[in-house]
């Protein structure tokens, strides 16, 4: 294989990466602040991407900027809504009886959205000035996978600055160490809960609404990138952010490469990334026992 | 300034609180002693709502507290420091001490994070130091100080003096006169009674979770009774 294909192999690796660590971030912060493995996740995602081709067949190919805001914002909304209206009561149940909760939410979400956009899929068209490829020798590089790519690391960034630096960052690694504590100093864990649970909605939406252009969006995505998305996690480390990025790239890869050696067996690679990175890190990468 | 009427606390179905009643007054310092188990944490945890109680009453800076929520207490003026290691172990010292500030309150003591560095001078060295990473004394100061940032008019301290060397003690129950001193009341449980009667006016001692005894420190450093209940722990320290 020359080195221009393998740079084109490797550019759509990290493509694929970059869209997974949007949405697993989210997943993991949720995790990592309620300990809830929340289903309907994979919701958000697909409800983002509806929302950009709705927003982009009512309003023509100009508003999807647009759309890549306001739709992850309308996801976040109905994030703490779903929240409010039923996480908060199974906060202190079982892990069953949470699952069960967050399961139904998906199947209802789903429901809503055959009832929304029909069961047909629908495509959105690529923004103009994100078509075409970027040509390097004799390497061709579409230019919108520089963009998703560009966009997690933005997304990546703002989280390490918003965990870092800020006070509500300071607030979420709190509560996912000692909720208990930071309700005793005075801060209110259930607002708070309400805002990470928006947080994860809002990227899932952002991711579901950055890859609209690359893929045909159809009711079966809320399934097809939960799974990915809790694989990533897991490889990453419940609940950690970082893990997730490198979750990610691993899940990229092996995806990748597997497309490339054995098409038939692709899907199975992602598995034997997880498989083998638990083998080595029970806990995932960058989990603690505990976490897990 | 807090008034604990009756309370029953259960953890699930175990009936661990049987109507303990106490008060703490103004600038006081009180202690509660008692063995291991006999529900001293879960008299501070009952007062912060973090176990709410079942029955009975609690009530601090004349309002009925019982039924608010652990944020709202704090947000009142109660700090609670809990025994043990918890401190925000992912933060650095900066960050716990920042998360722990809350907005000057109108009529507050206006403490700042300043103000914890002086008096910890300690802390302001470690200041970007993973609080994970500070000895059992430096977590000790660490949540000491975060407490004040919350401008307490009443400090509830779970055992201070757990795994402290002696000269940290002697050091602890300094920052506790000091802070009394300050006009905080000081609600602090015990094993150390010994330590712990010799910094307060008065003393609850409890049992299986009733209050057997109540009297002013000094009488109760004198009595058999405390002798008695608290048995070898206090020999072997006094
Ligand atoms: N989370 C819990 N679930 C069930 N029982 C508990 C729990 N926490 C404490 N208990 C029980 O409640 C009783 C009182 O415990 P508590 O922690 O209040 O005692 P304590 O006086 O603080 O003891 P120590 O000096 O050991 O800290 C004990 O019998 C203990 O086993
Ligand atoms: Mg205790």
């Amino acid at each position: 294989m020359s080195v221009e294909s393998l740079a084109v192999e490797l550019l759509s690796a990290m493509t694929t990466a970059g869209s997974l660590f949007i949405i697993a971030a989210g997943l993991t912060l949720v995790f990592g602040a309620m300990r809830i493995a929340n289903i309907a996740h994979g919701s958000f995602y697909m409800y983002g991407a509806f929302l950009v081709s709705t927003i982009v067949s009512s309003f023509g190919g100009g508003a999807f900027w647009v759309s890549l805001v306001a739709a992850p914002l309308i996801v976040a909304t109905l994030g703490m809504v779903v929240e409010v209206t039923v996480l908060r009561r199974v906060y202190d149940k079982d892990h069953l009886t949470q699952l069960l909760a967050t399961y139904a939410v998906f199947l209802i979400l789903a429901d809503l959205a055959i009832r929304f956009w029909g069961a047909q899929s629908r495509a959105v068209p690529t923004p103009a000035i994100l078509s075409g490829s970027m040509r390097l020798g004799a390497a061709s590089f579409p230019v919108y996978d520089l963009f998703v790519v560009g966009a997690a690391a933005a997304i990546g960034l703002g989280l390490w600055i918003l965990l870092r630096f800020t006070l509500l960052g300071w607030r979420i690694l709190a509560a996912v160490e000692d909720s208990e504590m930071l309700a005793a100093k005075g801060t209110n864990v259930r607002l708070l809960y309400t805002m990470v649970f928006g947080l994860g909605a809002l990227l899932a939406g952002f991711g579901g609404a950055v890859v609209a252009p690359l893929q045909s969006i159809d009711t079966g995505l809320d399934a097809n990138i939960i799974v990915a998305a809790f694989i990533v996690v897991v490889i990453g480390g419940l609940g950690s952010v970082a893990g997730a990025a490198v979750g990610a790239m691993i899940v990229g890869l092996f995806q990748a490469l597997g497309i490339l050696w054995t098409p038939s067996w692709a899907p199975a690679y992602i598995y034997l990334a997880m498989i083998v990175v638990l083998e080595i890190r029970p806990s995932g990468l960058f989990g603690t026992a505990e976490m897990a | 300034m807090l008034q604990v009427d009756a309370i029953h606390t259960f953890y699930g179905e175990s009936h661990i609180l049987q109507g303990v009643s106490l008060n703490v007054k103004e600038g006081e310092v009180v202690v509660l002693l008692g063995r291991n188990g006999a529900g001293k944490t879960t008299t501070m945890r009952s007062i912060m709502s973090l176990t709410p109680p079942r029955h009975g009453r609690i009530g601090f800076v004349s309002r009925d507290i019982t039924r608010y929520a652990p944020y709202q207490i704090a947000r009142l003026g109660l700090a609670f420091v809990p025994s043990g290691r918890r401190v925000f172990s992912s933060l650095n010292v900066e960050q716990n001490l920042r998360l722990a500030q809350r907005g000057n309150r109108e009529g507050g003591s206006g403490r700042t994070i300043d103000y914890v560095f002086r008096l910890f001078p300690k802390l302001a060295e470690l200041r970007t130091r993973r609080a994970a990473f500070l000895s059992g004394g430096e977590q000790q100061m660490l949540k000491l100080g975060s407490a004040l940032l919350a401008d307490p008019k009443l400090l509830l301290l779970d055992e201070p003096s757990e795994g402290l060397s002696p000269a940290v003690v002697a050091q602890l129950g300094e920052w506790v006169r000091k802070l009394r001193d300050e006009g905080i009341s000081i609600l602090l449980s015990e094993q150390n009674a010994l330590f712990a009667l010799r910094l307060a006016d008065r003393g609850y001692i409890l049992e299986k979770g009733r209050v057997q005894h109540e009297a002013p420190a000094r009488e109760l450093l004198d009595s058999n009774e405390v002798r008695t209940y608290l048995g070898v722990k206090f020999s072997q320290s006094a």
